[in-house]
């Protein structure tokens, strides 16, 4: 792999095991392309753009209105630049901000009137839409988790599973662009009041733009009977992806929901800027976890998706809690920070993160966690790996305000370098307004340990398989904390961002 | 990245001080580049913390006398001394300029010559400390200062040399440059106290060559309203050493920057600061260390007891350079707070770009151990006494980073007197 000539080999490797690792090459497994005919909306953006998004998606007036405002809003703003990232300026006006399948201009009524090829790509990807929706009427397997589905195809949702069984429990698992449709009341209640429409340029852009993504709604003291979750697909090229996703979970109920990201193999970037806003009310709790895997741009830093995101929880109950748990091994450019305000009594916020960043990536990402109740809680563990020629930035804020009376917080960060020619950025901000708050802050930066590579090597493993077993003991704190049939889809999926970058 | 000052503040219109050539050149540089930047302002990043309007506006803010009996911290100490009263040197205070293996100048007579060996130094090491983050300040300091100055270490120096800073104008505003510069193998110990006028900006540039060390230690004055700037670049070269430590005690707002670069291998730093701060009081350590040898050492070590309101804010930041491979780098910061009205700030960054470094920091802020007071209250200590017992041994832990035991014991003794006092 090209990134590896220029990688100095370190004494006692020996060339054959370079010769090796450099011919298994940084494969992306989701790199492929659906041939699909597409209608697109026209190129750039403008206050039309904005009118055909919310025509096409069959929204009231009030919606069109919100969007507009964020649109007029985002006109004023500056794009932000203090993330340490460098990547060329984007052109705005050079993209599509709305492309659909043409099977899906009629929306299908259920998955079987769903285009065949667009069931083939999900199923390509891993995720067997029409066989788990042909289970749903069947009793499952003493033990056998089930996930629902809602996936999102470009700009629109193609289908989502288990709906009406969710239905039974009084849970609404729908695309946003439904819901909208189907409960405006819940939908005008919480959208836009945990990210407002003007919080930032990228999410302000969402607002005016988004086309779809997911909506869910649990009604008081349910436990939601099953995982859910958004597979994101971006095909189109030249094409944004901003999708919107909001999970409201009343008093006292629970949901755990996965997220899962891939994109074709491109030579030109592409912007994928969503929006998620998760709202907990009293005694809730909210398990939000992502596996990002965007295109990540090849060895030259061609291509690759731009992952420009705002995530935010809103603990506003008392006792609620949210916990962000994220696998970053994707994207070209990372901008991100999933965060939780702690405005409840007793509420908690957790984020545990793992970011990969190999060959040219860049990825600033990290979290905020707002203290404002007594007796708030936050753990932050942030576990960054840099090798090749990436960039790994942890970025995050934590806040003790003045009636955040016994707040407690923990973050480590730490650091791991692969190769000489990357780097590993920590830039914490603590700030801290009240004495009965507690905060504690470690980070380290260190390189994958000789002893450990050794005594593996010694033991029969080849140089890569070390690596990836001394790196997933250094995710595992992380690892653990992703829902269990996701656990080890991420421990090989850290082997595979890593392929290719020892040296 | 850009730290570089994005929204330009207040460029001020200034007119160099007139001198011979090696100054007049470096004096320009600077005013140059401050036109360039601009004054700080509250949008800086590196002023959120910390808002700089009275260090920056045209007048200083008037400030009182402190008027106080206690002795001056390192009185007894055998040194040089060399006294300034309100940013101006005084001769007939201080002693003679002599000292063994140390030439000693003042700036004003160094700056008459047009080539001195002081421009190797003035204004060269702060410029290098201007990226990648723009310090006015210092630059308006380089330009214009007057005062301060230039000492050149040749051998070990038989003694200490003491700065003492004496307010006496309510109005006084100082500025002050001292440009130092260690030989191969030389060894010199600089000590700085008082609060030298109702605003100060000082900056010290101290080139350490190979194998030498320098020492600093510092006290800065306890009047209530001073406002204080300070900047120290150094550069460190193959095994040599520098050692910082400032203790602050009152002031209205404090903000000491220390800019370190390590250019040959195997040295070592420290910069380390201990706070005690009651009321009206902001207090701002900035530190930037920057990596650029193989197998260096730096530490940072910083403890800030707040209270009664006072704010406490710590920005740090470790940079290694792609081939400062073996860098040893260590931050620490902590925060104290007495009370529910006191605010800790902190920002400990990390900037790495070597693999096989071993960099580390942490932060903590909260109030005093339950636990501990409980043990020693049951064993029989007044409330009040335990909690200036831990207090101090929290504090303590900054003042370990001083070498010298005499310096540490006055700085212990001001300490215990501030403790005191609060109960009297």
């Amino acid at each position: 792999m090209a990134a590896l000539d220029d990688v100095q080999v370190k004494e006692g490797v020996d060339q054959e095991t370079v010769e090796a690792v450099q011919s298994v090459g940084g494969k992306y497994k989701y790199g492929f392309e659906t041939d699909i005919e597409m209608e697109y909306a026209p190129k750039g953006l403008n206050e039309d753009i904005v009118r055909l998004i919310s025509e096409k998606n069959n929204e009231p007036e009030w919606m069109l209105e919100w969007r507009l405002t964020a649109y007029r809003r985002w006109l004023q703003m500056e794009e932000p630049e203090w993330a340490m990232v460098d990547y060329p300026k984007i052109d705005f006006q050079d993209q599509y901000y709305y492309a659909r399948p043409k099977s899906m201009i009629e929306k299908p009524k259920s998955l079987d009137e769903v285009d065949p090829k667009l069931l083939e790509t999900y199923k390509k990807l891993g995720i067997p839409l029409k066989e788990q929706a042909l289970l749903a009427g069947v009793e499952a397997p003493e033990g056998d988790r089930r996930v629902a589905v809602d996936a999102v195809f470009d700009s629109v949702s193609v289908g989502t599973t288990f709906k009406d069984e969710l239905a039974k429990a009084g849970v609404i698992f729908c695309s946003i662009s439904e819901a909208i449709q189907d409960h405006p009341e819940l939908v005008r209640k919480y959208l836009g009041t945990v990210v407002p429409q003007s919080d930032n340029y990228y999410a302000t852009l969402n607002s005016a733009v988004f086309s779809d993504g997911s909506f869910v709604y649990i009604p008081e003291g349910t436990k939601c009977p099953m995982e859910l979750s958004t597979y994101f697909r971006i095909n189109a090229e030249n094409t944004g992806q901003f999708e919107r996703t909001l999970i409201v979970a009343e008093k006292g109920s629970y949901v755990s929901y996965l997220e899962g990201c891939t994109a074709p193999q491109r030579d030109i970037a592409q912007l994928h800027a969503a929006v998620v806003e998760l709202v907990a009310l009293d005694d809730a709790e909210i398990k939000y976890s992502t596996v990002q895997n965007w295109f990540p741009g090849d060895e030259e830093g061609k291509g690759g998706i731009y992952n420009f995101v705002t995530k935010r929880a809103d603990c506003r109950g008392d006792r609620s809690k949210v916990m962000w748990t994220q696998v970053e091994t994707g994207s070209a450019v990372t901008w991100k920070y999933p965060s939780c305000i702690l405005r409840g009594d007793d509420s908690q916020g957790e984020f545990y993160s793992i970011a990969i960043a190999n060959n040219m990536q860049q990825a600033d990402t990290g979290t905020k966690m707002i203290h404002l109740g007594k007796n708030t809680k936050s753990r932050i563990v942030s576990k960054g790996i840099s090798a090749g020629k990436a960039q790994n930035t942890y970025r995050g804020l934590v806040s003790m305000h003045p009636k955040a009376q016994n707040a407690r917080n923990y973050t480590q960060c730490d650091s791991l370098l692969i190769g000489d020619k990357c780097g590993a950025h920590t830039v914490p901000y603590i700030e801290v307004k009240n004495n009965s708050a507690r905060v504690e802050h470690e980070a380290t930066t260190s390189k994958v340990d000789d002893d450990q590579l050794f005594y593996c090597r010694q033991r029969g493993m080849d140089e890569e398989e070390a690596v990836a077993l001394v790196v997933n003991g250094f995710c595992k704190d992380v690892l653990q904390a992703l829902p269990m049939e996701f656990a080890m889809e991420a421990q090989a999926l850290v082997a595979i961002s890593l392929e290719g970058s020892v040296g | 990245m850009s730290a570089k000052l994005k929204n330009k503040g207040v460029v001020p219109s200034i007119t160099v001080p007139e001198g011979g050539k090696w100054v007049t050149t470096a004096r320009q540089t600077a005013a140059d580049l401050l036109s360039e930047t601009g004054l700080p302002h509250r949008r800086d990043e590196y002023w959120k913390y910390t808002d700089p309007s009275t260090l920056t506006a045209p007048e200083a803010t008037p400030a009182a006398i402190f008027e106080s009996d206690e002795a001056l911290p390192f009185a007894d100490v055998d040194a040089v001394k060399i006294v300034f009263v309100d940013g101006v040197y005084d001769a007939a205070q201080s002693d003679a300029l002599e000292l063994a293996g140390v030439e000693i100048e003042t700036l004003a007579d160094a700056a008459q010559k047009d080539i001195h060996w002081a421009g190797s130094v003035y204004g060269v090491l702060e410029g290098r400390g201007q990226n990648p983050v723009s310090r006015p300040l210092a630059s308006y300091n380089t330009a214009m200062a007057e005062q301060g100055f230039v000492i050149r270490a040749t051998g070990k120096a038989a003694k200490p040399v003491s700065f003492i800073y004496l307010h006496e104008s309510e109005t006084s505003d100082a500025v002050i440059h001292h440009t130092i510069k260690l030989d191969e193998g030389a060894d010199l110990t600089v000590l700085e106290n008082g609060p030298a006028a109702a605003r100060i900006n000082a900056v010290m540039e101290v080139e350490v060559a190979d194998k030498a060390a320098f020492h600093h230690v510092r006290a800065q004055g306890r009047d209530h309203e001073r406002r204080t700037a300070t900047h120290i670049f150094t550069r460190l070269g193959t095994e040599s050493s520098f050692k910082s430590f400032t203790l602050t005690v009152n002031g209205v707002l404090t903000r000491n920057d220390a800019i370190i670069e390590f250019t040959g291998d195997d040295a070592h730093a420290t910069v380390a600061g201990a706070c005690a701060g009651d009321g009206a009081f902001h207090h701002d350590d900035t530190v930037f260390v920057t990596h650029d040898a193989v197998n260096c050492e730096s530490r940072q070590v910083f403890k800030k007891v707040l209270r009664n309101g006072a704010v406490g804010v710590f920005q740090g930041k470790i940079l290694v350079k792609p081939d400062a491979q073996k860098t040893d780098g260590y931050q620490i910061s902590q925060g104290l707070l007495l009370d529910e009205d006191s605010t800790f700030q902190a920002k400990p960054e990390l900037e790495i770009y070597a693999d096989d470094v071993a960099c580390s920091h942490g932060s903590t802020v909260g109030a005093i151990d339950e636990t501990a007071l409980f043990y020693l209250t049951s064993r029989g200590i007044p409330h009040k006494e335990a909690q200036d017992m831990l207090t101090l041994a929290f504090l303590g832990e900054a003042i370990d980073e001083v070498e010298d035991e005499t310096l540490a014991d006055d700085l212990r003794a001001l300490l215990e007197g501030w403790m005191a006092r609060r109960h009297g």
